[in-house]
């Protein structure tokens, strides 16, 4: 930064991006922290951050409040600003418990208390400038999934001390605790199941669209016009082939092949990978130097062996940067699988839908968005760590 | 010995290398010159099948090279090309070791080719083997590219413009590099240029190349002295005849006895060398030296002059 010693009277730094963050929270400090229902589907009733947390923690997360406000509005340091946003995210995830518990009166097992929109407009506002400090930091790889696991540790801390145990959310959880966990394990099986079939199959197709020059337009023209089509179309469409494969082809039913449930889920989750997968393989191989393939060839590489030893190894950031997207797509896709019966975390978000209880879908959704942003940021980790990591230790 | 026999190439209708022969023989440098589209590249690569004739055959030899598999084949002969093609994922050491791995050699004996390929270019084994391509300089990239090209001891090396993506002194430094490899091993040369300076310097012989058909391959002189076409005329442009003839010819070829006073000449210097050097110094005579420094005759401006002029 120039000093600029002309000017004189020394002013105060305004940082862009913090006004923006500044904006919102205060906004949100304006909006009920929390709201109350007597059960949990008739209309809640607001609660400001006065009424919602005992007078003296009130004025504790006001203050918190304000000075991470001035932290993100003036022009400080990177460390303290991914500081400052992390302690609000704390003090804001703890006062949320507490307000659940000082809200609900004493032994009612009906009443349900909920985050809300100040509360979440807070948290966005501080995950954002959370988000942005930590990028500017330009931490290596593996120290950001660390962070990752450090965040993730201080989360199931708090579920686990009991400290969110009067919030709607876990009231919910309370009462399926067993559904959760197993809709939880389809959900990543058919988010993985698929990614890896797409995998398998996507790749060498890429390979041969890259090799076979008339392939090439006709396969990403078909994959591109698959994706088009609304994921709920999708799942619906092939209930009646599956189902009909289920009744003809011996066996196809014995291994799980129905017009409903997981199998069509996974199908139609395969097919939206395929494109990426595919189009990340072409584009990744023909990115490769024409000039190292042609010395690959010079030299005596016979086509396997410059596929495996030249081509896919410059070709796989590029790669793996398909697999990503196809990863963070399907753990939000999947949500979708419940529809059909599939199964996962969509089961709670329709029957939240279904029976007007938010808090349901926010049990079903919470965790997608969760496992989603966790997946985004291991992949993006790993993706720059084979892109720069060419070389041997 | 390469032998290249009526070796065509056609891509539809179009000749781009029109019955072209020619004979390579063992520890030759042929520089192929020619304009650009001339069918230069095509040409060399139909020598080890990255490019397939129409018709014609090569032997080398006197085996044609269609007896083998053309991966086979392409490991015995080394490859460089213009802008290197190094990998880019791979360290300057696996680079070089490329060809030895294909051929399954044992690790010590690649680890000590790659030492020893890296010294003689000059780059420290300790201090570049594991390097990035992309930590290295143009030069050094080039220099990698010939001692990958050199790994598994071919007898035959093909380079495509090797040389033209560097500045004229690394370049002239890479050509004495690759003159000086040549005589260590052996090695037989088929170098492309569009360059007739870099062909006339390195070249045993030249062939130039116009629209697929090869018009002349003769030795630098014979091509300075006697150009076949007016085509190959032109190519050699009229400025400097005379100087690319003498820059041709060893002084110490042409020494007379007797003495002369001044700064000497040496007998390893060429005759442009020595006329440079008398015109220069405004003397008609100067004293020649041998590599030792011992006086052996005398140069003179009358030798210079005959042997500049167009001969009968
Ligand atoms: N695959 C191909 N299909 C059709 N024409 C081609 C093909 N490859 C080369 N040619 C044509 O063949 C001619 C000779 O090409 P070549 O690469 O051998 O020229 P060159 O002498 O090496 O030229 P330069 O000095 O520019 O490298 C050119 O006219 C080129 O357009
Ligand atoms: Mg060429």
């Amino acid at each position: 930064m120039s000093t600029v010693a002309a000017t004189g009277s020394p002013r105060i730094a305004v940082d862009k991006l913090g006004v923006l963050i500044a904006l919102i929270a205060a906004v949100a400090a304006l909006m009920p922290f929390a709201a109350f229902r007597a059960n949990r589907i008739v209309v809640g009733i607001s609660k400001g951050i006065f009424e919602a947390l005992p007078l003296w923690e009130a004025v504790l997360v006001a203050l918190a409040l304000v000075a991470a406000i001035l932290v993100a509005l003036l022009r400080t340091p990177r460390l303290w600003r991914l500081f400052a946003s992390l302690a609000m995210l704390a003090v804001l995830f703890v006062a949320i418990g507490h307000s659940a518990s000082f809200l609900t009166p004493e032994g009612d097992r009906l009443a349900r208390v909920s985050p809300g929109a100040g509360f979440w407009l807070a948290v966005f506002a501080f995950a954002l400038l959370a988000a942005d400090s930590f990028t500017r930091l330009k931490l290596a790889p593996w120290l950001r999934i660390v962070t990752l696991l450090l965040v993730a540790g201080a989360i199931a801390l708090l579920l686990w001390s009991g400290a969110w145990n009067d919030l709607s959310i876990l009231r919910e959880y309370a009462n399926r605790a067993e559904a959760f966990w197993r809709e939880g394990q389809t959900h990543i099986a058919l988010a993985l199941g698929s990614l890896a079939a797409a995998t398998v199959v996507g790749i060498p197709l890429g390979v041969v669209c890259h090799r076979v020059d008339g392939l090439r337009a006709v396969v990403l023209n078909v994959l591109n016009a698959l994706q088009t089509i609304p994921s709920i179309a999708l799942f619906g469409l092939l209930i009646a082939p599956l189902a009909w494969v289920a009744a003809n082809v011996p066996g196809a039913s014995a291994i799980g092949i129905s017009g409903i449930g997981a199998a069509p889920a996974m199908v139609a989750l395969f097919a939206y990978s395929l494109l990426p997968v595919v189009a990340n393989t072409v584009v990744g191989l023909e990115g490769v130097p024409p000039a190292a393939t042609d010395a690959a060839r010079g030299m005596g590489m016979t086509n396997w062996q410059r596929l495996a030893k030249v081509e896919f190894p410059l070709a796989f950031p590029v790669i793996l940067t398909g697999i990503r997207i196809v990863l963070v797509q399907n753990i939000g896709l999947a949500t979708i699988a419940a529809l059909i019966g599939g199964g996962g975390f969509g089961v709670f978000v329709f029957q939240g839908v279904g029976q007007t209880a938010m808090d349901l879908v926010l049990l079903g959704a919470v965790p997608t968005v969760a496992l989603a942003f966790a997946a985004a940021v291991i992949l993006d980790a790993i993706v720059e760590m084979v892109s720069t990591g060419a070389r041997p230790a | 010995m390469i032998e290249i026999d009526a070796l065509t190439k056609d891509y539809l209708d179009l000749t781009v290398v029109d019955h072209v022969s020619m004979r390579i023989d063992d520890g030759d440098i042929a520089v192929i010159v020619g304009t650009s589209g001339s069918g230069k590249t095509t040409l060399l690569r139909m020598i080890n099948r990255l490019i397939e004739p129409t018709s014609g055959s090569v032997k080398i030899d006197g085996k044609d090279t269609r007896s083998v598999p053309a991966h086979l084949l392409r490991r015995e002969i080394g490859y460089a090309i213009q802008g290197h093609g190094l990998f880019p994922h791979r360290t300057v050491g696996q680079n070089i070791a490329t060809v030895p791995v294909l051929m399954g050699w044992e690790k010590p004996r690649i680890a000590a080719r790659v030492e020893e390929l890296l010294e003689l270019f000059q780059l420290p084994a300790d201090q570049f083997r594991d390097r990035l391509p992309s930590e290295l300089s143009g030069g050094q990239q080039q220099r990698v590219g010939v001692a990958r090209a050199l790994a598994a001891e071919p007898k035959l090396l093909l380079m495509d413009e090797p040389f033209g993506a560097l500045d004229p002194i690394i370049r002239a430094k890479a050509q004495a590099d690759l003159v000086g490899i040549q005589k260590r091993f052996g090695t037989t040369i088929v170098l492309v240029t569009h360059d007739m300076e870099e062909a006339i310097h390195l070249g045993t012989r030249i062939a130039v190349m116009d629209q697929g058909k090869l018009l002349q391959y003769a030795t630098p002189a014979e091509i300075v002295v006697k150009p076949a076409t007016d085509f190959v005329g032109e190519l050699l442009g009229s400025g400097d005849r005379a100087f690319r003839l003498l820059g041709l010819r060893r002084i110490g070829d042409f020494v007379e006895p007797g003495e002369a006073s001044g700064a000497p000449v040496s007998a390893e210097q060429t005759l442009r060398d020595g006329l440079e050097e008398a015109l220069w110094s405004g003397r008609a005579v100067l004293p020649v030296v041998d590599g030792a420094g011992k006086p052996v005759g005398r140069l003179t401006l009358a030798t210079l002059q005959r042997l500049g002029a167009r001969p009968q």
